[in-house]
């Protein structure tokens, strides 16, 4: 393993060119590794999402309306770190308010895929996502509330995994959609994704929404062996419009796994189409009533309080907010408001059953389900910024796990054409982390993509 | 259902309840944007959810949270009002509300 030092020169050498830091203190990194550290990720770097509240540090979600907010407390998942002897190393950039799929729409600029610094890392922990590919920390934390994790990760060749829902407390996330939003690592390889996972998983009685369960040690989980597995390979996800470099790297990734030992089986998920649609509803319903308290009151910017305290909530959240937020909390507002709220949001909520029972019945013949994380592979920086629709159709392949709730990993499966990483997403039931991380490691363990390095 | 719904005026109204101020060059933007937007949602009315009960949260089985009502260590003023933009004592201070 390298040293910390290693990896501050690493991100000095590089990050110029990736700019997956908005926030780094040297000297506060040197002070806490000047102890001794002892745990479970005992002197390990990890990266922190910038909408992850840190105590003193500058927390933004990369917005210009959180300006200057260092929060007077530790998220539940960095008080764990720190716990377990891990470094904390700095914030990294994302999509303002985790808003989009290719870490654009941060107030900071974009960061830069490490693989083609022309193109996006993904979105939105894009900066996780891109700090662990270019090798300037070894592991990172993430939110995903439609496929922020994985779609990143698989973009920048490394490993993410989004939780069930309620196995990580939120206490600290600043909220996007409250029902979706959920911690989880990015890392280089799946061992360590199951090292992180085992640190930052647990009930919290501070998000009564985190699942009371016993502590789980997510490395007993790594078993190189998937005979007796079942997969089911869902005939929706293998569609028309499909990069077929990406059709093929994850057919592969499936026949190795074959190899392996493991059995699959057709199904179907008939309502992911309607996915889309349903979390576009969803999601802004929930953020636009998340994003009600950025008012100028009690912290980050405040607008014009010249003409009166209406006029000063309008005006801080008018210079405040991006166009995409301003475009969720608009479309978020209209399927809330009175008149709309039927047709829209009481009907995305029915079609999210639709979408959860179609896992469930797919799970009855099979133990995980594989696709590909992503479409396609990571595009141009600016080639999808004036096209929201195209820009969210990005997430077709990752939103339905977050609407039913269950867990799912990307792991790196191959490379384009132009040599561009590919992610493998293995779903499973919910609360069965283990066995995706048996399927993901079995994988990896059998494949050298993992070991690949970008071109910096 | 038609795309007519999120014409420029329901953008205005909705701009309003959200306190934002828009351009007429952004309201033009976002209406256009946002028709695209539900034009490709209302595929959601070609499925039949009459009998299809609503899904609020994704993990079955969690169920309302009590606790003991008892004093616990928390921020002090001074923490609590270390972001604050404007502090009058141990307050926010904002504009004059009533006249």
């Amino acid at each position: 393993m390298k040293t910390y030092n290693e990896y501050l020169k690493r991100i000095d050498e590089v990050d110029g060119r990736i700019r997956a830091f908005v926030h780094i203190d040297r000297e506060a990194i040197h002070e806490e590794a000047r102890r001794a550290k002892q745990g479970f990720l005992a002197g390990v770097p990890v990266a922190i999402k910038d909408n992850l509240c840190v105590r003193g540090e500058p927390t933004t979600c990369a917005s210009r309306i959180l300006a200057g907010f260092r929060p007077p407390y530790d998220a539940k998942v960095v008080e764990k770190l720190r716990a377990s002897g891990a470094l904390l190393f700095g914030k990294v950039n994302m999509d303002e308010f985790a808003f989009g799929s290719s870490c654009e729409t941060s107030c900071y600029g974009p960061t830069r895929n490490p693989w083609d610094t022309g193109r996006i890392p993904g979105g939105s922990s894009g900066g996780s996502a891109a700090a662990v590919s270019s090798g300037e920390v070894p592991m990172a934390l993430g939110s995903d509330t439609g496929g922020s994790i994985r779609q990143p990760a698989a973009l920048c060749g490394v490993v993410g995994l989004k939780p069930t829902y309620g196995v990580v407390s939120r206490y600290g996330l600043i909220a996007f959609a409250s029902s979706l939003d959920q911690i989880g690592p990015i890392t280089k390889n799946v061992a360590d994704a199951a090292r992180l996972l085992t640190v930052i998983a647990g009930h919290d009685e501070r998000d009564s929404t985190s699942v009371e369960r016993k502590g789980t040690d997510y490395t007993k989980a790594l078993i190189k062996d998937v005979r007796g597995l079942t997969i089911g390979i869902p005939k929706e996800y293998f569609i028309a419009g499909i990069d077929p470099d990406v059709d093929r790297a994850v057919k592969k990734a499936i026949q190795c796994l074959r190899d392996c030992g493991a059995h699959t089986v057709d199904i179907s998920l008939p309502h992911s189409r309607y996915a889309v649609s349903c979390y576009y509803i969803i999601a802004p319903a929930e953020a636009s009533s998340n994003l009600g308290r950025y008012d100028g009151v009690q912290y980050g910017l405040r607008g014009d309080e010249s003409r009166g305290m209406i006029d000063m909530y309008s005006d801080t959240r008018t210079r405040g907010f991006g166009a995409e937020a301003k475009r969720r909390i608009l479309l978020g507002t209209f399927s809330l408001s009175s008149g709309y709220y039927d047709a829209y949001y009481l009907k995305a909520l029915k079609v999210r059953t639709k979408i959860t029972e179609d896992f469930t019945n797919a799970f009855k013949q099979c133990d995980v389900i594989i696709t590909p994380t992503t479409p396609t592979a990571a595009f141009k920086i600016g080639e999808r910024v004036n096209d929201p629709l195209r820009m969210y159709l990005s997430d077709i392949f990752t939103i339905p796990a977050n609407l039913a709730g269950i867990p799912g990993i990307s792991v790196p499966c191959g490379f384009t054409g132009e040599h561009l990483p590919v992610g493998m997403q293995i779903l499973g039931k919910h609360f069965d982390e283990e066995t995706l991380f048996r399927a993901a490691y079995t994988f990896e363990q059998n494949t050298d993509h993992h070991l690949k390095e970008p071109p910096l | 259902m038609t795309n007519e719904k999120l014409n420029e005026q329901v953008v205005r109204g909705v701009a309003k309840l959200s306190r934002l101020n828009l351009s007429d060059d952004e309201l033009r933007m976002f209406a256009g944007q946002l028709a695209d937007i539900i034009r490709y949602i209302d595929d959601l009315n070609r499925l039949d959810t009459a009998q299809t009960e609503p899904t609020s949260h994704a993990v079955s089985g969690i169920k309302d949270v009590f606790r003991e009502d008892t004093v616990k260590p928390s921020l002090s003023p001074d923490e609590a009002l270390t972001n604050a933009p404007k502090r009058i004592g141990d307050f926010f201070g904002v504009p004059k509300i009533i006249e």
